[in-house]
């Protein structure tokens, strides 16, 4: 054999790290929380939940729909949502997104309350699932999480962790401004590239 | 044919017919003891785009969350049972006769491996939870997205009732041989 | 304080390792003696600072400093002194650092026994040792540093080690792993400084095989340890789950034990020389692999959360650029070098072929097995797991062609052999291993198991031409005792070691064929009968330790014919920081079974699920590693790796004439 044949043949071992290479490559960036979540596509599940201020009010899956919103899923011992807060309730102030609250298994009712009033409410319902039931359905891994509702009801999008400028600009708000569009709402003008 | 050329032929030939014999064995062995992962919802509605069940008779895993209150012990031996949920509202009913892992809980993610007896019962051979805390089964983590997560605030060591924290920092990585599973 | 002083020598060591990377290597293209030179007192320093950190990190935690984030997290004031020491390597920082100590140990130790070689040749070798380490002390620094602070929260205790860690077997287990898994870098080093130079000659074998060979010793026991550490600590009395981190360090093993094998011909012969380089970059490759797979959390964990992609990512890049990189250089190189030696189909050449294409294709299987369900899932053909069976299954094929090639090779000469001059020897071997191997279970056992019957008779066979080859040894001798010790120690390391590999089958044989395991459900008072032996569970207590409570129960075994064995004690421990429950099992242990009683859980009534297994034979799985390890000790010390006064003198000289 020449030299160059033999360079070749001996270069097989190289060839097969670098497939195996991309594999492992691949494999480190699958992150679990970015497939899609068995619920996408699918209806929100039904369900009945007492109102976080009113004990005697019951809400079930008819707030959902109509109208495009997100469901926020959070909790008072969760310091990542006590960070996101400021950017609800800045959605709220410029953007006046639809926002249903999902209190997921706090401590106690009270302290879910008194964090409201301090830090400001940028829900339209509040929710209060002190058992993680609709959080179980929904297939919740931990809070935050946020879900993007269209109009029929439908689950568009799931994002677990906090919601921030970026996230809100490269994918949760696209997918909220796309669905308000197809519901022909109004969009707010510094918003409108979103859905470009 | 001179000496020299047999020479190499008959050793070329023999590992060539070494080679195919090993990943005969090797293709073999694995269509054997592949085992695919269900979650409970895919073993009820079925698995993919086609929906696919799997058949009473066959060996798999599933991972899921112990249902709370499903735990119950079955006459006077050692056969336990209890149910496996993901996103619902599919359950399945794991059988296990034997000694369950230290970290078994109710609510917490558990993966079973066994056969299917039953479209909805699952005969174990092995229960396994994972020693870390934090730990969720890699197939459910990513099937199923959805583990039960308690402020800390409320965890207490309770074996009937205690449920897992899901905190999101890391875990301790374990280091060396067997570290892993608990049975 | 010493947070800082630990966290500053490790980045000295960094530096250390850079300058030894480059230096010596442009010493080698100038010809520049002094350059050359200086590669052994910048390993020292490397090695001293490393050390000085890793002193640092103990000094945190015995002083329990938990201002150091790592501390704060693996320790805590109630755990023992001697777990506060070892839970310096419980988890992933410190255990690095201590990866890093075996690493700069490994070149030290090479800079100090590297006086023998051509300067030329070292300076090329501690240089790829820099390089190594140039990678590991970025990868610490950037995104793994134990010297973290808490601060300003510092807290007021720690978290507490895993319980599961605090114990002897963990003691020993991870040091032992490292240094295997490290030594194959020495290996590495000797293999692409000579590519580096072009020169694949035998005098690059003959000097990287006492190397090659300590590593292997290391890695030997450092997996026996773990596999003992599982059995007795785990609970579940298996001794071996291919589970991938597991897999991750038989990987370099079975690529070590074809490197050492294939060494030899290499050595003797100058033959297989770029297979046998291939084989010591593979080694080295693997034990990175390993440790990506490990610690990127690719495999083992996959939470969400957890899987910062930067760490894993660091080490795969590192990964690609030192495997991507030597097997370049290997292809482009080892092209270029001829093999003229001649042999026959039957000679050693010839069977240290089989034994190497074997333990290859043993490497690729698990290899296989650990990786696939990765890549399975990765073309989106969905989860899978592959079972043990898979790997008990080929492991099983490939051991029958491997144990009986085992048998020839030792009593076969290089080059040529007549099938003839060994008919004989090899009939009666053959007659005896068959005999004894269907007798033993006949006399002993109540069935006769086919598989049982099958790996005595490879044991027996791999035992009785290893007789027959010292016997041919000695054969023309007059004295057969003293010509039998003027062997040489490596050839009786090759002797102890494949009759530590014919232990081993015969454990592993009889304990998966005649094992008996029993769960039964048992209170105070009640006894059961397994195996011959009467389990009497005498009383449960509960106990307090110093940092866990435990329930305890005492077991009384006694034989069937009411004699008594021993008092043992199983206990279900409560770590009360950490919050987890652990089992201690309860061992009775003699050379030819293991009685063995873990704790279930307890049940409504006050009675508890335990498990019983008699374990015949387990010990010799462990005893046979242990022979191996020793035989690979004996082989170090024979005569040819000792020190030649002598030629070290001169080698000396000459160094000290191109350095001026």
């Amino acid at each position: 054999m020449s030299v160059k044949t033999r360079t070749l043949v001996l270069l097989t071992p190289l060839v097969l790290f670098l497939l195996l290479a991309i594999f492992l490559f691949k494999g480190l960036f699958s992150d679990p929380t970015k497939l899609d979540s068995a619920l996408i596509g699918r209806e929100v599940p039904s369900f009945e939940l007492p109102d976080l201020y009113q004990p005697d009010v019951t809400h079930n899956q008819e707030i959902v729909g109509g109208r495009p919103m997100l469901i926020n899923v959070w909790a008072t011992w969760c310091p990542t949502c006590y960070a996101e807060h400021t950017f609800l309730n800045q959605l709220l102030a410029e953007e006046d997104v639809y926002i249903i609250g999902l209190n997921y298994k706090d401590d106690s009712r009270g302290a879910a309350v008194r964090w409201l009033q301090d830090l400001g409410d940028p829900y339209a319902i509040n929710l209060f699932d002190f058992t993680g039931l609709l959080a179980l359905d929904l297939g919740v891994y931990g809070a935050p999480e946020t879900f993007v509702v269209d109009a029929e009801g439908i689950i568009r999008y799931r994002h677990v962790g906090d919601l921030n400028e970026r996230v809100w600009r490269t994918e949760v708000g696209p997918v909220y401004y796309r669905a308000m569009q197809e519901s022909g709402l109004e969009i707010p003008e510094h918003r409108m590239e979103l859905v470009e | 044919m001179n000496p020299r050329r047999k020479k190499r032929l008959i050793m070329t030939s023999s590992i060539l017919v070494g080679a195919a014999f090993a990943t005969g064995l090797v293709l073999y062995a694995l269509s054997q003891n592949i085992d695919l992962f269900y979650t409970p919802t895919e073993i009820v509605q079925g698995k993919g785009d086609n929906e696919v069940k799997p058949e009473v008779g066959q060996r798999l895993r599933v991972g899921g969350l112990v249902v709370p209150g499903s735990v119950r012990r079955e006459g006077s031996g050692l056969t336990v049972a209890f149910n496996l949920i993901d996103v619902g509202p599919a359950e399945i009913t794991v059988e296990y006769e034997g000694i369950l892992p230290d970290l078994f809980r109710e609510g917490q993610g558990i993966v079973a491996q066994g056969i299917l007896v039953a479209p909805n019962r699952l005969q174990a051979s092995e229960v396994l939870a994972r020693h870390d805390e934090e730990y969720m089964p890699p197939g459910l983590a990513e099937a199923l997205k959805g583990i039960e997560h308690v402020p800390p605030s409320q965890q207490n060591y309770n074996q009937n009732n205690d449920n897992q924290s899901n905190d999101k920092n890391n875990g301790a990585e374990e280091e060396g041989s067997g570290g892993g599973y608990d049975r | 304080m010493i947070g800082e002083v630990g966290h500053f020598a490790l980045a000295l060591a960094f530096a250390f390792s850079a300058l030894l990377a480059v230096i010596p290597l442009i010493g080698v293209a100038r010809s520049h003696g002094g350059q050359m030179a200086i590669a052994r007192p910048l390993t020292y320093g490397m090695f001293i600072f490393t050390l000085i950190s890793f002193i640092a990190l103990v000094w945190g935690f015995l002083a329990n400093d938990f201002s150091i984030a790592y501390v704060a997290n693996n320790s805590n004031t109630a755990l023992p002194a001697i777990y506060r020491f070892t839970a310096v390597w419980g988890s992933h920082e410190g255990s690095f650092l201590l990866w890093m100590l075996v690493q700069a140990s490994w070149a030290a130790a090479l800079a100090v026994f590297s006086k023998r070689l051509p300067l030329v040749f070292a300076a090329r070798v501690l240089a790829v040792m820099g390089m190594i380490g140039v990678g590991f002390y970025l990868f610490m620094l950037l995104t793994s540093n134990p010297f973290e602070r808490t601060i300003p929260l510092i807290p007021v205790d720690g978290r507490d080690l895993n319980p599961l860690l605090q114990d002897p077997g963990m003691i020993i287990h991870p040091p032992l792993l490292y240094m295997g898994y490290v030594g194959m870098s020495v290996a590495f080093a000797f293999a692409i400084a000579a590519l580096l130079g072009g020169r694949l000659d035998s005098a690059w074998a003959r000097w990287s095989r006492p190397w090659t060979i300590a590593a292997w010793v290391f890695l030997t026991l450092g997996i026996m340890v773990g596999s003992w550490w599982a059995y007795y600590e785990l609970g579940w009395g298996g001794w071996w789950f291919w589970d991938p981190v597991e897999n991750a360090s038989f990987l370099p093993w079975l690529a070590g034990t074809a490197l050492m094998h294939s060494l030899a011909v290499t050595e003797k012969r100058g033959t297989f020389k770029s297979w046998t380089v291939l084989l010591a970059i593979s080694a080295f490759s693997l034990s990175l692999l390993g440790t990506f797979l490990v610690r990127s959390g690719v495999l083992v964990s996959v939470h969400a959360f957890a899987s910062d992609p930067t760490r894993g990512m660091f080490l795969l890049s590192f990964l690609g650029v030192v495997i991507a990189g030597s097997l370049l250089l290997y292809a482009i190189r080892a092209a270029k070098v001829q093999s003229h030696s001649r042999y026959d189909l039957f000679s050693r050449e010839v069977l240290l072929l089989g034994n190497n294409l074997l333990l290859v294709t043993a490497t690729m299987v698990v290899l296989v097995g650990t990786l696939l369900p990765l890549v399975h899932q990765q073309l989106g053909l969905g989860n899978i797991s592959i079972g043990e069976p898979f790997f008990d299954e080929v492991f099983m094929w490939l051991t029958i062609p491997f144990a009986i090639l085992l048998g020839f090779g030792p009593l076969t000469r290089w080059k040529r052999q007549k099938f003839a001059e060994l008919r004989n020897s090899l009939l009666l071997a053959m007659a005896l291993a068959v005999g004894i191997g269907f007798a033993l279970p006949w006399i002993f056992a109540d069935v006769i198991s086919g598989l049982a019957v099958l790996g005595l008779i490879l044991a027996l066979w791999i035992v009785f031409t290893t007789v027959a080859e010292l016997r041919l040894r000695v054969a023309s001798r007059e004295h057969k005792w003293p010509a039998l010790v003027k062997l040489g120690r490596s050839h009786w390391g090759m002797v102890l070691g494949h009759l530590g590999f014919a232990v081993m089958i015969i454990g592993i044989a009889v304990v998966q064929n005649y094992e008996i395991e029993r769960t039964v459900r048992m209170g105070a008072g009640d006894t059961a009968n397994v195996g011959g032996y009467q389990f009497h569970f005498r009383d449960m207590q509960e106990r307090q330790g110093p940092n866990f409570i435990s329930d305890s129960a005492t077991f009384v075994i006694s034989r069937e014919n009411g004699k008594h064995v021993a008092d043992v004690v199983a206990e279900k421990r409560f770590y009360t920081v950490t919050r987890q429950i652990q089992t201690q099992t309860a061992l009775q242990v003699n050379p030819f079974r293991d009685l063995y009683i873990a704790l279930g859980e307890e049940l409504d009534d006050g009675s508890w699920a335990v498990r019983i297994h008699v374990k015949p034979f387990v010990r010799w799985i462990w005893a046979g590693a242990i022979l191996m390890a020793i035989g690979g000790v004996c082989s170090l010390t024979d005569k040819r790796y000792r020190l030649r006064r002598r030629e070290e003198k001169k080698a000396r000289k000459q160094n000290a004439a191109e350095a001026s």
